[in-house]
């Protein structure tokens, strides 16, 4: 089968020949029917309610290319390690890159494949798990995601299983330009089965003048008693556009503790949708940026209560220099038999310049009346009191606000349990407040 | 020479003159004390001294160590020598008692030419000024006064004092909110400091804290003015009559 179809928009026709798993009837179904869906969808506009406060009319603009057949070299010395035990996959461009990874060690239960690897060696256990949390319904980037999926992750940890060493995920953007940006659609099927645990790390690292869109789609299945840790970075390159929807589903006194950073991009969105599907669930759903010129944040979230029992704690902090503009949208949803919820959300801002933005949306919807939910969201500059005690001791003034804005952003990370993530995010954020 | 020379000083807050005129100075040495019924001025000299926003000078001059305090920075000011106690210590979460401090004395030095300390340098100097101050490794790892009692953070004010080591300290109502052991050990921690080449402007309310840190000369701050001086017993004084002679309302 080979079929070259006029590409709808401005993504390079796909050749499904050309893609991983292209005999598989039910995956070229599924990449034709995301490739409809979204043709009949087109990219949100700020009609949509969701995408009120970020457009995507620069995508517009572009023609993405297809990514080069060969790959560039990347030395592996080049990708920041969280651990130095890690188990690790690469992708450069998109593309699965066994030279840079490692899986080493392990336990016996856990499956840790590049999605070309499982459709070639596990592709019933693909079908099963693709499509699982992420309906593409409505939602124009799954779609676009589901067309052009290529390559990504698929991890399973076995009933009872604990992975002790982080697993890493890192996404590396080597090549696209101006005159030929590059796209890429990574799907990550991630599931824990009843008690198992892991520690997964994103990062989503780029170099300023790449000009390239990651648009990837995460599904998370968490079983009965699960409990992963889900920490992502977001460092694209300064010219980059990172999309990303993440679709969790959390089964009975599961936890899930997740906390995203964004520090790099164009423009970024974070969408997180999560479903406590059962009841004893602890649900943490945290982030933090730190964006200045004309950055744009987005962390839009959605946690539905949808059984007793549950707590949720979402807690969004990030600094806004230059003419940057943040987004924060945070839904919770508390169903009416969710009683006993216990939900905390809190959003703050602290904008460093006249012309820096934040659009903050908490939302709540409570069906139940026997729930304790709480918000709520601030935005503001730096403290005077703190600035004039800093500068009384000798601290000239922009290094008084420097000091003040890591804080702020250390304290933000704080919401990350994993203590040595915690500390690669705040390396992170320190250098890239320095090089500002 | 002075070490500070505060002459004619007026200040406005808001447009509402404050400071009416005061003249004071200071010798290396000397330890001063204003005291004052509340709203007579105490807090807003410290802070015309320490270079706040929003209180303007609208006359008088100020000659600190040799130059005109008046027209530097609030961080130029410290790295002349001036330190000011607050009277409520400002919480910093997220910067802790040490790298705020270190950050500080670099800062300092840098402007003085003196090579930076490094990180070991730093603590152990640090941790020995602690300990002259009763205050655990603890205390000086926390975020800078966050969860701290009004004790503590009197402490831990006296502690960035000892590791400056100001020319002129200005202690800003360091009494307030202290129980009588915390009292001591935060006046024994400036008593320490006290020397020939320093000296300190000790503003209070009560008598109280002159038991401890003994001025050599007593100002009574009423109305924006300099009303009286006098020596240490002018302090007792004032505790036995409060400030009704000075036309204030002791109640206040």
């Amino acid at each position: 089968m080979t079929t070259t179809t006029a590409s709808p928009l401005p993504f390079a026709p796909f050749q499904q020949a050309a893609l991983p798993g292209a005999d598989l009837p039910w995956l070229a179904d599924l990449r034709r029917a995301g490739r409809d869906r979204f043709a009949a969808l087109g990219l949100p506009t700020p009609r949509n309610e969701a995408w009120k406060f970020t457009t995507l009319r620069p995508l517009e603009k572009l023609s993405f290319a297809p990514v080069p057949a060969d790959a560039p070299a990347v030395p592996v010395d080049a990708i920041p390690a969280v651990a130095a035990d890690s188990h690790r996959l690469v992708f450069v461009d998109g593309r699965f890159r066994p030279d840079l990874s490692r899986r080493q060690g392990l336990p016996a239960g856990v499956t840790l494949l590049s999605l070309g690897e499982a459709l070639s060696t596990v592709p019933a256990q693909v079908e099963a798990m693709l499509g699982r949390t992420a309906a593409v319904d409505g939602h124009a980037l799954l779609a676009l995601n589901a067309a052009y999926l290529a390559d990504g992750v698929l991890l399973h940890v076995a009933k009872g299983v604990t992975v002790d060493r982080p697993i890493e995920l890192v996404f590396l953007a080597a090549g696209g330009s101006a005159d030929a940006p590059l796209a890429w659609h990574p799907r990550l099927l991630l599931a824990l089965e009843d008690n198992a645990e892991a520690t997964l790390v994103e990062q989503h690292l780029g170099r300023d003048g790449a000009v390239y869109l990651s648009n990837v789609a995460a599904e998370v299945v968490a079983g009965p008693g699960a409990r992963l840790h889900h920490y992502k970075l977001q460092e694209e390159g300064r010219d980059a556009f990172h999309l990303a929807t993440l679709t969790t589903r959390l089964g009975r006194d599961a936890t899930y503790d997740s906390f995203v950073l964004n520090l790099g991009a164009r423009l970024a969105r974070h969408e997180a949708r999560s479903l406590l599907d059962g009841t004893g669930i602890t649900c943490r759903v945290s982030g933090a940026y730190a964006i200045a010129g004309s950055q744009h944040s987005d962390i839009t979230t959605l946690i539905d209560h949808a059984h007793p029992h549950c707590t949720s704690r979402e807690v969004v902090k990030g600094v806004i220099g230059g003419q940057g503009r943040a987004v924060f949208q945070g839904k919770i949803i508390v169903r009416p038999d969710a009683q006993k919820t216990d939900g905390y959300q809190l959003n703050r801002a602290l904008l460093l310049s006249d012309t820096a933005e934040i659009d903050s949306k908490p939302e709540l919807e409570i069906y139940a009346d026997d729930v304790k939910c709480s918000h709520g969201a601030t935005a503001g500059e730096l403290d005077d009191d703190q600035l004039f005690y800093l500068r009384a001791r000798g601290l000239p003034l922009e290094q008084a606000r420097a000091l003040l804005v890591a804080a702020f952003l250390d304290e933000a990370v704080d919401e990350v349990v994993s203590e040595p993530v915690r500390e690669h995010f705040r390396s992170r954020i320190h250098a890239v407040l320095e090089r500002r | 020479m002075p070490l500070i020379e505060i002459k004619n000083l007026h200040a406005s807050v808001d447009g509402k003159e404050i400071l009416k005129g005061i003249d004071l100075t200071i010798d290396a040495g000397e330890v001063h004390a204003i005291m004052g019924p509340n709203g007579s001025g105490k807090s807003t000299l410290s802070y015309v001294l320490a270079g706040r926003d929003g209180y303007e000078v609208t006359d008088g001059s100020v000659t600190f160590a040799g130059v005109d305090l008046l027209a530097l920075e609030p961080e130029e000011r410290a790295a002349a020598g001036l330190f000011l106690a607050f009277q409520y210590p400002v919480e910093i979460p997220g910067v802790s008692n040490t790298t705020f401090l270190k950050e500080a004395l670099n800062a300092i030095r840098k402007t003085r030419g003196e090579p930076a300390l490094d990180a070991m340098q730093f603590l152990k100097l640090i941790r020995a000024k602690a300990k002259d101050l009763s205050m655990t490794d603890e205390m000086i790892k926390r975020a800078v006064n966050v969860g701290f009692s009004g004790g503590e953070k009197k402490r831990n004010e006296a502690l960035q004092m000892a590791v400056l080591q100001p020319k002129l300290a200005i202690l800003d109502e360091t009494d307030s909110g202290l129980d009588i052991d915390a009292l001591r050990i935060v006046a024994e921690g400036v008593n320490a400091l006290r020397s020939p080449e320093r000296a300190m402007l000790v503003i209070t309310h009560y008598q109280r804290l002159l038991d401890y840190i003994v001025p050599d000369v007593v100002h009574v701050l009423a109305h924006g003015r300099i009303q009286r001086t006098g020596g240490k017993e002018l302090a007792l004084e004032l505790e036995a009559k409060g400030y009704a002679e000075f036309g204030a309302d002791e109640a206040a």
